[in-house]
């Protein structure tokens, strides 16, 4: 468990890919309120930004992610109620946990017609988005570093938000991207290794910037995202 | 599994109203509900590129309660979220015909974009495609897929027309020749026997959707190109002609 | 992940935990006979974990100086934990009494002299009808620092509770050590609230945007309440650098980042008057 499947790596970019259908493209990740709020200003700060998130939000989606697609795995869809509990305990922003929750019921709902599975409909009304990630990837043969690894590439959202909401260069954004290829990889590890510990254990990294700006966020007069 | 009725009887009727930005989409919208919402149960969609400021506006002409009357946020991205991905779009849709059920008509307003934007043929079921007389009598001749293809194509704010040196007659009929004959209507909310015509539209439109006799039409993607202004004639390629319904002109992209 | 309390296996912990130093110090309250006024039960203190009956210190949410509570003051007999030492405290809210908690100074967290992890953990239970008032002193992570910091609520699901952390990234002048925590709230079993925070040398990103940024000082205050089970007051992000959210569950977190422990602890104050009386200081 945990590596690849070599016969699974299509499926894997499926999910991981940000055409996919689910709603992804209104959402910066975080990085606009971080730009409004003047604290991301310049690549430095981007990637610190980006690095940042992928190790406190990132992580936890990972571990959740990773965990809903062990249990989703051993048709154990009884656990996830449990699950979708800690993580909610594990966001104080309100704000934060209905993006979280928006995104998840988009993706039950576009993997609910791209691939129809029971466990997509099982998942209730607006499910926490690690948790159906986990879920879609094991729906696709997929295991728990997959899973973990397909949340934290799609948490980097903000990568592509700084096109439209800074003076960027694209390739020096991609170069970030490239740079943090291997921590993301050692990320989606750690997850993997969690996937079936209690939850009460799984990882729980805060990012309390990120939290007071997406209050702020939600409430400001113009935006270009969502979140 | 996901709340996807199938029957027309328990559906609305999802109507987009596409076109570039400061056409009318947002009036045109609230003329039908103004005019329609004692006759249909109605529901408003509006997609922003900012914030909800049309969804705002609405409200507060207080064209519909307020409830019912939603904002899509669309990360300033409103063509992808009317066409390449229409999940938050669609889910907005199903929530409200659920929460309000039954619902006749379920408007969609596409955040102002181009001439390219039209919608998914997944999200709505017929679209209404608005040009404005301000934006230049030429635009209805430079076509496009939303001008050539929507269902019905609105002209609007044509009292303007002698103000911005637009001969609105000229301007329907490149439009109708666009369209190879599909209904074009010339709308200003000053004159009220056009606002009629558009209500008429909108019912007969109901009325064939509710028959099962609407299939909904892709007016297509964008364009692959479009030939020179100096026939008079533009279209775009890559259309098949299909089948006919109660306007006797639609296209099909199957 | 980094929640053992055992002390650190490696080579060079093992050979720092020949002086180090461990206690395991504990209080309890209880309702006194007369049915409403609260009282200590057991007070263990051990070794640095000092712990006296106190009198009313400063403002305090909820209790109010009221004199029927039961008073709790935990000193440091000496300084640190520096690294390798590890730490216990055990509180005991007993049904329908009230406990207050007070610090007599903040917590600095040292080096010990190999670079060891130093831990504090905290396990704290509050029963039926109990109320905690945690009204802790800053902690502040000295340069190389290296400590793992672990707090545990056990809530009965009438208990109320507020509790008050601040942390901050090293003395004056200098950097941080290597710092992590974990707060977790249960209620009648089931998980309120639950983060961790980590910042130092070793933390890829805390000084971020999305995390510290270049905060010298972040806290937070949590209080739960069983009224807020209907009725959870309302989001309010009243300062950039400041919010008060509602959790899933009855409770709010107050959470600011400030440049220094003045202006958090400032913030933290503000947070508190938007849930009004008798949270309000």
């Amino acid at each position: 468990m945990g590596q690849v499947d070599l016969g699974r790596q299509a499926a894997l970019l499926l999910l991981a890919d940000g055409r996919l259908p689910a709603g992804g493209y209104a959402h910066s990740g975080g990085l606009e309120p971080a730009v409004i709020a003047g604290r991301v200003r310049n690549m430095a700060d981007l990637e610190a930004f980006l690095t940042g998130r992928a190790q406190t939000a990132g992580l936890v989606a990972a571990a959740f992610a990773a965990a809903a697609c062990a249990r989703a795995s051993r048709d154990d869809l009884a656990a996830l109620p449990e699950l979708e509990a800690e993580f909610d305990a594990r966001i104080p922003s309100p704000e934060l946990r209905k993006v979280s929750r928006d995104l998840g019921r988009q993706l039950q709902r576009a993997m609910g017609s791209i691939h129809p599975h029971r466990y997509f409909s099982a998942l209730g009304r607006a499910p926490h988005q690690p948790l159906v990630m986990g879920v879609a990837a094991s729906v696709l043969g997929l295991g728990p570093q997959d899973a973990a690894l397909a949340i934290l590439h799609d948490n980097n959202a903000g990568a592509a938000a700084a096109a439209k909401l800074m003076r960027v260069d694209p390739f020096e954004v991609h170069a970030i991207l490239a740079r943090a290829t291997g921590p993301l990889d050692d990320l989606a590890r750690r997850a993997a290794e969690t996937a079936d510990a209690d939850p009460a254990d799984l990882p729980a990294p805060s990012a309390p910037l990120a939290d007071i700006a997406a209050e702020h966020h939600r409430r400001a007069d113009a935006r270009l995202f969502a979140s | 599994m996901h709340d996807h009725p199938s029957h027309n009887e328990t559906r609305a009727l999802r109507l987009g109203v596409a076109g570039p930005v400061g056409t009318g989409k947002s009036s045109v919208i609230a003329a039908i509900c103004r005019q329609l919402r004692d006759e249909f149960a109605l529901g408003v969609i509006t997609n922003d590129i900012y914030t909800d400021e049309d969804a705002r506006f609405l409200k507060s002409a207080g064209v519909l309660p307020a409830e019912r009357i939603r904002a899509v946020e669309t990360g300033s991205c409103p063509h992808t979220a009317i066409r390449d991905d229409v999940t938050m779009n669609l889910i907005a849709v199903e929530d409200m015909e659920r929460d309000f059920a039954p619902l006749d008509i379920v408007l969609v307003e596409s955040g102002g974009d181009n001439l390219t934007a039209t919608f998914s043929p997944a999200l709505v079921d017929a679209q209404i495609f608005v040009l404005d007389v301000a934006g230049g009598g030429d635009v209805a001749r430079k076509g496009g897929p939303g001008i050539s293809g929507a269902d019905l194509l609105v002209i609007n704010k044509i009292d303007l027309g002698e103000h911005v040196d637009v001969d609105v007659d000229r301007m329907v009929a490149d439009a109708t020749s666009a369209r190879k004959g599909g209904p074009v209507l010339a709308l200003s909310r000053k004159r009220p026997e056009t606002v009629e015509q558009l209500c008429a539209w909108v019912r007969e439109m109901h009325k064939t959707y509710a028959a099962g006799g609407h299939i909904p039409v892709d007016p297509g993607p964008m364009a692959p190109h479009h030939h020179g202004e100096g026939d008079g004639h533009t279209h775009s390629h890559g259309h098949s002609h299909g089948h006919s319904h109660s306007h006797g002109y639609t296209h099909s992209h199957d | 992940m980094r929640d053992s309390l055992l002390p650190d296996p490696s080579p060079r912990g093992l050979a720092r935990a020949i002086g180090a130093m461990f206690a395991h110090a504990s209080v309890s309250s209880e309702l006194a006979a007369n049915g409403h006024s609260s009282q200590i039960g057991n007070l263990r203190s051990d070794g640095p974990l000092v712990l006296r009956k106190s009198n009313p210190k400063g403002p305090e949410p909820l209790t109010h100086r009221d004199p029927g509570v039961a008073r709790v003051m935990l000193a440091a007999g000496t300084a640190g934990p520096l690294g390798g030492d590890g730490y216990r405290f055990d509180v005991h809210v007993g049904a329908g009494s009230t406990m207050v908690l007070t610090e007599a100074s903040a917590l600095l967290l040292l080096p010990g002299i190999s670079g060891a992890r130093s831990r504090f953990a905290i396990n704290i239970t509050v029963e039926a009808g109990a109320t905690l008032v945690w009204w802790a002193e800053p902690i502040i992570a000295a340069q190389h620092c290296n400590h793992h910091h672990e707090v545990r609520i056990s809530l009965a699901p009438s208990a109320r509770m507020i509790l008050r952390e601040e942390m901050i990234l090293g003395r004056h002048g200098e950097t941080p050590g290597d710092f992590t925590s974990r707060l977790r709230i249960t209620r009648d079993g089931a998980p309120l609230y639950d983060q961790q925070l980590e910042f130092g040398p070793k933390a890829a990103g805390f000084d971020g945007a999305a995390v510290l940024g270049a905060a010298r000082a972040t806290g937070s205050v949590i209080a739960v309440d069983p009224a807020w089970q209907d009725a959870p007051p309302q989001a309010q992000p009243y300062h950039p650098q400041a919010v008060l959210t509602p959790l899933a569950g009855p409770g709010v977190a107050i959470a600011a980042v400030a440049p220094d422990s003045l202006e958090l602890r400032n913030l933290l104050t503000q947070g508190l008057q938007y849930l009004g009386p008798p949270w309000a200081i």
